[in-house]
């Protein structure tokens, strides 16, 4: 009786703490997405999805998952607990990257090859506006305040400031070779951009639009040829931030406050995409052509773990 | 015979093998700095040489330090399980050998304490190595600190059994270089300390095998998971059986009637 007890309450425990957050991986090549307990370190399952999935978000509710299905020419929103379609979003051609601003009411899709933005409205599901921008739009971002949203292109070297009223480009900054990624600090006083051809990490101030600090990395024993920076995350106390260096597989920890990187931390091979956990506990790493995932301890800056999720994971989403 | 006077053997040895160690200051300088160049200075060559595979104890990539530390572990155990060897041969040709040996305690008890000198030597300069393997980032969870230490007592009183059995064949101090080419060498290279096992199976498959049933593979096995607080119980078991029969045919080696001694005795 009282092993049964023990047991019991055992199996509680690991419950308990086994529901803390859910992953989900868009995973390019499997055309699937992967759902994984980061908690019990675990592959719960893949679902497949459509074509090509590459950028995946959760709505500021927790409600609805987005991802888009880039050969489908869609943005699919499925129920974020039962992972059922709920709407086909009108994304335009080939979505990769999208954002979301704060109240939940607004996508914004990057059109690569179109050279322009998507803006859909959520609640009517439909496409409101189109806005066009550089060469080859790709990572985007909405201010914390829903003023700005930002995109970078790829060939023309800037990051776009639209109005997110009138979308209308109010200004541009020119950036270094190929722009990927974009993050704002939760602020909204600084953008962070990454140039995957020159290696580097730049900061741009919102308020001038300049470049403010621009920070190199160096991994010891690793060609500069290797150093691609992608995906980049600030955490809310604006404390650290974190660069995905892709074919370099490894990620830099930013002292935020003296834009200094003090470490390198080794994950799996092209690491591309970032996430925090709701409690910036953990960070969340998606590696291209190792096929997994890896956790990251933020307290101790240490890596955790790595587990195998399926063919080129791309993008990762954190549901709380 | 009481048990005080076992306690009183076993001190007397352990405490002169300590005072020796702390005596020859360049033997322990020495015994750092000969895992400390591999790991500062070989590995850091090799950073990235593993590849992408993640095994066993570990959960994710590591560096080649990393893989290397328990390696590194247990190079330290069998320098010094072979030194504790070359100390016998030493003590052979000084005579202290025949006081030990005449004292009415029974042989294999003797030996006993003669290797568990040598393993508690080799353990002072384990944990000296980790702790400044430490500070160069290589940490592993506290906890593995604790459980490494009876698998350090296992694997040491393995590899210095082999040590102490080798002991037994060696006629002279100037054969100590033989044991380096012929045993320490090809025991180190041959094995998982270096490189694991899935990289050697890809370059030759009879390598693979001697690495695989290589005893001081199944040791650094054993340090590795116990490192990382888990236990690997067919490396442990491996370990056990291979002290077990070192130490019985070194009883049998150090028999006067018997063993080796009879043979080269005169």
């Amino acid at each position: 009786m009282n092993a049964k007890l023990l047991l019991s309450s055992v199996l509680l425990i690991v419950a308990t703490t086994s529901v803390a957050e859910t992953i989900f991986v868009s995973l390019e090549k499997d055309n699937a997405i992967a759902v994984v307990d980061p908690i019990a370190g675990k592959l719960i399952k893949t679902v497949n999805i459509g074509q090509r999935p590459r950028g995946i978000k959760i709505s500021p509710d927790g409600q609805s998952l987005y991802i888009a299905t880039s050969d489908d020419d869609t943005v699919l929103e499925l129920d974020a607990n039962t992972l059922a379609v709920k709407s086909k979003l009108p994304s335009g051609e080939d979505p990769e990257t999208f954002a979301i601003n704060s109240l939940g009411t607004r996508m914004y899709v990057s059109n690569e090859d179109d050279n322009q933005i998507t803006v859909i409205d959520l609640q009517s599901k439909k496409a409101i506006a189109t806005i066009a921008v550089g060469v080859e739009p790709e990572g985007i971002a909405v201010s914390p305040d829903n003023q700005w949203i930002v995109s970078a292109s790829e060939t023309t070297n800037m990051v776009h400031w639209i109005d997110a009223n009138t979308h209308e480009i109010k200004a541009n900054t020119l950036v270094d070779p190929r722009p990927r990624a974009l993050s704002f600090s939760a602020d909204g006083r600084e953008l962070w951009v990454t140039s995957e051809i020159d290696g580097t990490l730049m900061v741009i101030d919102v308020a001038t639009k300049e470049i403010t600090q621009r920070i190199n990395f160096a991994v010891p024993g690793l060609g500069q040829d290797k150093i691609q920076p992608v995906g980049v995350v600030v955490d809310d106390i604006h404390q650290w931030a974190y660069v995905a260096l892709g074919p370099a597989n490894r990620v830099a920890v930013v002292n935020a406050q003296t834009y200094q990187v003090e470490k390198y931390l080794l994950v799996g091979a092209r690491v591309w995409n970032l996430a925090f956990s709701p409690d910036q506990l953990r960070l969340y790493t998606t590696n291209g052509v190792s096929h997994d995932i890896s956790i990251i301890d933020l307290a101790e800056h240490k890596v955790t773990k790595s587990i195998a999720v399926g063919r080129y994971p791309w993008g990762v989403a954190v549901k709380p | 015979m009481r048990i005080f006077h076992y306690w009183f053997a076993l001190w007397g040895i352990v405490f002169r093998e300590l005072l020796r160690f702390v005596k020859q200051k360049e033997r322990f300088l020495s015994a750092l700095v000969r895992p400390l160049i591999w790991l500062f200075v070989f590995a850091a060559g090799f950073r990235a040489a593993l590849g992408i595979a993640i095994i066993p104890p570990y959960e994710t990539y590591i560096l080649y330090e990393v893989y290397i530390t328990p390696g590194l572990i247990g190079m330290i155990q069998l320098f010094n399980g072979m030194q504790s060897s070359l100390s016998m041969v030493y003590d052979r040709e000084m005579g202290s050998m025949r006081i030990l040996l005449v004292s009415p305690l029974p042989r294999w008890y003797l030996l006993l304490c003669k290797l568990s000198a040598g393993v508690f030597v080799s353990i002072l300069q384990v944990y000296v190595f980790l702790g400044i393997a430490w500070f160069y980032e290589i940490q592993a969870p506290l906890e593995g600190y604790l459980y490494l230490l009876p698998a350090l007592m296992l694997s040491g009183l393995m590899l210095g059994a082999l040590g102490l059995l080798l002991s037994s064949f060696i006629k002279q101090l100037e054969n100590f270089a033989g044991v380096m080419n012929f045993v320490i060498f090809p025991m180190f290279f041959m094995s998982t300390a270096l490189y694991p096992l899935w990289k050697l199976k890809e370059s030759s498959t009879w390598l693979y095998k001697i690495a695989e049933y290589n005893p001081f593979s199944q040791a650094v096995e054993f340090l590795r998971f116990a490192l990382y607080a888990q236990l690997n119980e067919q490396a442990f078991v491996y370990t056990a059986a291979a002290f077990m029969l070192f130490l019985i045919l070194a009883i049998i080696g150090y028999n006067p009637s018997k063993g080796m001694m009879k043979r080269k005795g005169r």
